[in-house]
């Protein structure tokens, strides 16, 4: 907290010695955010935002996880779709952003592709490791206890590879998050990609830097809230973590 | 009488057809009741037997049967304790405990009720809420003992369960197991190396051999128990057991290693007359 007062402090002296316009200081900044806020243009943003990424993420999750581990534990999957999703995954997501508007026109649809697409194969990708890195003698000693079909499943294979599941799943969702934005800022109406690019456009500097310090913000506080807790749960119960 | 636990003729390999055995023939039978020792060196099928009689692995050939029933994948009258406990990290110890008895369909009541009594056996209910990442290795155990015990199997195979701990813990947990054993009269299959053990807990030890793995020799032991393990009768018995696994032993090191290893105690091969005076 302390380091962060010494950032904002550095950069308040830093940009009365430059050209104010360019480099507004924080007070000019939060002056910014003050005023969107209270004009409603901010809030609104940030709650179309966010409700976007609530979609596509939760897609990604459901879709991620469910791939990740037919990946690891069928084999004509893993065959067929192994290579591809390796493949897909060099694609930045804002590359689907033209197919996605040609196929889906400037909407909504285009842009959960987008999001959809940046942070399935990672949760995918973990889901499959983490699912594979099981210790077998595990999943044999609940077979000798009489546990198989979707009870060795849902009680076994899936708990074994939660931490790994969540791991996935966090990275995903700051994957999920960016390709939002670059998606917003790019060509999709409404969000606060648009407002940062609105800031451009009215060479409103203030406006640009307050909306970054919101993505920062919401993106510590989204990690935090969601992730942060439950992964330092699961690990410490799964006992991979010292508690 | 049907034994309650019958080999015949079984083999395993571990590639395809015509691929080096991993166990010749074996004939086994283990009456109702039994405490039978499987030791032997490494390499010589001893847990590849218990899994066979597990239903973890099929055999080859031959056939595995449990009250005349030929063995098809695992069941609840037969579980396992490994050398590594395989609680789930997840779980309590009470719910590790628990787990088996909810595969099994055993209603609430009932469930607390039998884990409560078997948690107390292996005298961890105070420790029921605790996560397996902060029991020590033979409290871990214990509970793998009460998980294996909680489904009142009629068979316990057990494959090196104390291998990995300390000397002092073993020794307890050996009272632990022939105390538990005395009161409960389970049908124990205990794979070891450890002559030791055998010769502590077995009422048979049944010695095997390499290259194809193979049963040696068929111990009866006829000590009575409660056993300690520095009695007179275990050790003498352990020594017997070793020098008879001495000659397989040592197989097993000279192909690990190489031709010019050669036993100790043996002195030079051809050279009695120069032995630097070895015999004095």
């Amino acid at each position: 907290m302390g380091f962060l007062a010494l950032l904002v402090a550095i950069w308040a002296v830093a940009s009365r010695s430059g050209d104010r316009f360019l480099f507004p200081g924080p007070d000019d900044v939060a002056m910014a955010l003050r005023d969107n806020v209270r004009s409603g243009l901010l809030p609104r943003a940030v709650g179309r935002s966010l409700a976007r990424l609530a979609v596509g993420y939760s897609v990604s999750l459901v879709v991620g996880v469910a791939l990740g581990v037919a990946l690891a534990r069928v084999r004509w999957v893993k065959d067929t779709l192994g290579a591809v999703v390796l493949g897909l995954q060099a694609i930045p997501s804002v590359c689907w952003l033209p197919l996605a508007l040609l196929w889906f026109g400037l909407g909504e649809m285009a842009i959960q592709v987008v999001v959809v697409l940046g942070s399935l194969l990672s949760i995918t990708l973990a889901t499959e490791s983490a699912v594979n890195t099981i210790p077998p003698l595990l999943v044999r000693a609940a077979r000798t206890m009489g546990a198989k079909g979707a009870r060795l499943w849902l009680r076994v294979i899936l708990p074994a590879a939660l931490p790994g599941i969540v791991s996935g799943a966090r990275l995903g969702w700051t994957f999920a998050w960016r390709s939002l934005l670059a998606g917003e800022l790019l060509f999709i109406s409404g969000g606060l990609g648009q407002v940062l690019e609105l800031g451009r456009e009215l060479h409103d500097m203030a406006l640009v830097l307050g909306v970054m310090v919101v993505i920062v913000a919401l993106g510590l506080a989204s990690d935090h809230l969601l992730f942060g807790g439950l992964e330092r749960r699961v690990r410490r119960s799964w006992g991979l973590d010292r508690a | 009488m049907e034994p309650l636990i019958a080999l015949r003729g079984v083999t395993k390999s571990w590639g395809g057809a015509g691929s080096a055995l991993a166990l010749a023939p074996v004939d086994l039978e283990i009456g109702e009741g039994q405490f039978v020792c499987l030791c032997g060196p490494s390499g010589c099928g001893k847990t590849t037997l218990l899994n066979l009689i597990a239903g973890l692995e099929s055999p080859t050939s031959g056939a595995v049967t449990v009250r005349g029933a030929a063995v098809r994948g695992p069941g609840p009258e037969r579980t396992v304790m490994f050398q590594e406990s395989a609680l789930f990290p997840w779980l309590t110890v009470q719910r590790n405990v628990e787990f088996p008895l909810e595969m099994a369909g055993v209603p609430a009541a009932e469930r607390a009720r039998r884990v409560e009594r078997y948690l107390k056996m292996v005298h961890l209910w105070r420790s029921r809420d605790a996560h397996p990442h902060e029991l020590s290795g033979g409290m871990r155990q214990r509970a793998a003992m009460a998980r294996a015990l909680v489904g009142e199997p009629s068979i316990l195979l057990m494959d090196e369960p104390f291998a990995a701990l300390d000397a002092q813990t073993r020794d307890v947990l050996h009272g632990e197991l022939e105390r538990i054993w005395l009161e409960t009269r389970k049908t124990v299959v205990f794979v070891t190396h450890n002559v030791r053990e055998a010769a502590r807990l077995g009422d048979r030890v049944v010695m095997m051999g390499t290259r194809p793995g193979r049963i040696t020799r068929d111990l009866a032991v006829k000590l009575s128990r409660p056993r300690e393990a520095n009695d007179q009768d275990v050790t003498t018995l352990a020594a017997v057991i070793e020098r008879e696994l001495k000659i397989e032993i040592e197989k097993v090191i000279r192909e690990e290693l190489d031709d010019a290893w050669t036993p100790a105690g043996g002195g030079l091969p051809g050279a009695a007359g120069r032995d630097l005076g070895g015999g004095i």
